[in-house]
């Protein structure tokens, strides 16, 4: 119903991070905004440490994610292998 | 409630370069494709080397190895120099507080002697090592083809003359900045039996002419191997004796070992996979240059470690080696 989404700063690490998203969510929307990226999706989307790592070619923390993030929308898990946004039905 | 911000986008004229473009169609390019893609000259030499007029300046004939594209070569950590410089001064911060944390408190008196000549006859000769990884590293930066592959090796060989020195401040800690350990160490290298094999093995791999086949013999059979009975195997030993304190030392070495190996791993793979004539070469050459350092590094893993230690450092090989395709 409701849309979960994150945005990220439009660098060149955040290109990683967002190929990884959409390799991930292949249901989700990137929507490229000046100096921003979107990426939106119905009730759940995931970023993996282990995908970001495999675009990256280098170990990757979850928490860098914050570096590059400007905002997101969701219910937030995180754990060292992931963060992942949903919101329930 | 969504917030209306007024925005004018300015599109860019061109996403990225046009050999770039070509390869990889019209968007925007990572900061390393930008800077390793076709920068290497493959065309329109102004004169031939005069020590080699056969070859061009930059000629793919230099090594047996054939590839269709030399950019196949793709680095899986995409070091180009600006994110090499900052991964390595990162790295080099960590190593200078651990330097500076063992200084400090002096962690040196707590070395035992045993284990304080340990170090200096395993440990510190391996700066001549790193001389000779640096000249076969930079030697295939020279003569290789095709920026993807000579960058990495340029970062390399750099990398080693750091490490080098590395070596020679564990030396320097441990001699109290006399020398002594650094002429102590030359000496062994020079002298000492278990090193002789070693040595002859450089002095071998300085005078051979491919540079790929160089490179195999040093990034990939030689680290391999002394990486994992020195900084694995021995390290292990030390911190059971109670000199677990050096392993702040060697830190540097362990982490750059990691991508190195990341690196030629990948660089192994795409050789082998290209075709069956590489494939033949490649498995030729890691064959014999196993061979040779197996026997060059077995009287130094004997009277390091002893027991069964050579045999694992060439099972960690042969395991990488099989991933990447060969046997």
């Amino acid at each position: 119903m409701s849309k979960v989404y994150i945005a990220l700063q439009d660098n060149d690490e955040s290109r990683y991070i967002v190929e990884a998203v959409e390799e991930d969510n292949p249901e989700a929307t990137v929507i490229h905004m000046p100096a921003m990226i979107r990426i939106e999706a119905e009730n759940f989307l995931a970023v993996k440490r282990e995908t970001v790592e495999e675009k990256m070619g280098r170990d990757w923390d979850v928490q860098e994610l914050h570096i590059n993030l400007i905002t997101l929308g969701g219910n937030v898990d995180e754990d060292d292998d992931q963060l992942t946004l949903t919101w329930n039905e | 409630m969504s917030i209306e911000i007024k925005t004018a986008t300015m599109e860019p004229v061109r996403n990225t370069y046009a050999n770039v473009e070509r390869r990889f169609g019209d968007k925007p390019a990572t900061r390393y494709q930008e800077a390793t893609y076709d920068l290497q000259s493959e065309t329109n030499f102004h004169y031939r080397p005069l020590w080699q007029p056969d070859l061009e300046l930059n000629d793919v004939r230099r090594t047996a190895i054939v590839m269709s594209d030399w950019y196949a070569f793709k680095d899986p950590r995409q070091f180009y120099y600006g994110a090499y410089v900052q991964q390595r001064a990162k790295m080099q911060e960590v190593a200078e507080s651990n330097y500076a944390f063992f200084e400090k408190r002096d962690l040196a008196r707590f070395l035992s002697d045993d284990a304080r000549a340990e170090v200096i006859r395993f440990l510190v000769p391996l700066r001549h090592l790193e001389h000779t990884a640096n000249l076969n590293n930079m030697y295939g930066a020279a003569y290789g083809y095709g920026t993807a592959i000579t960058q990495a090796l340029l970062f390399n060989g750099m990398d080693r003359l750091g490490m080098a020195q590395y070596l020679s401040r564990i030396g320097l800690i441990l001699d109290g900045n006399s020398g002594d350990a650094l002429a102590e160490a030359k000496q062994q290298w020079l002298d000492a039996d278990i090193w002789q094999g070693l040595r002859a093995l450089c002095e071998e791999t300085l005078v051979t002419e491919d540079w790929f086949e160089v490179m195999l013999a040093q990034n990939l059979v030689m680290d391999a191997l002394i990486t994992d009975l020195v900084y694995r195997q021995f390290d292990q030993k030390l911190c059971d004796a109670g000199a677990q304190d050096v392993g702040m030392l060697i830190e540097f070495m362990q982490l750059w070992n990691k991508d190195a190996t990341r690196w030629i791993d990948a660089v192994l793979k795409t050789a082998v996979a290209e075709s069956d004539e590489n494939k033949a070469l490649l498995t030729q050459w890691i064959e014999k240059w196993r061979g040779k350092a197996a026997e060059a590094l077995a009287p130094l893993a004997d009277a390091m470690l002893g027991g069964d230690a050579l045999n694992d450092a060439l099972a960690q090989l042969d395991k990488r080696v099989a991933k990447a395709g060969i046997k």
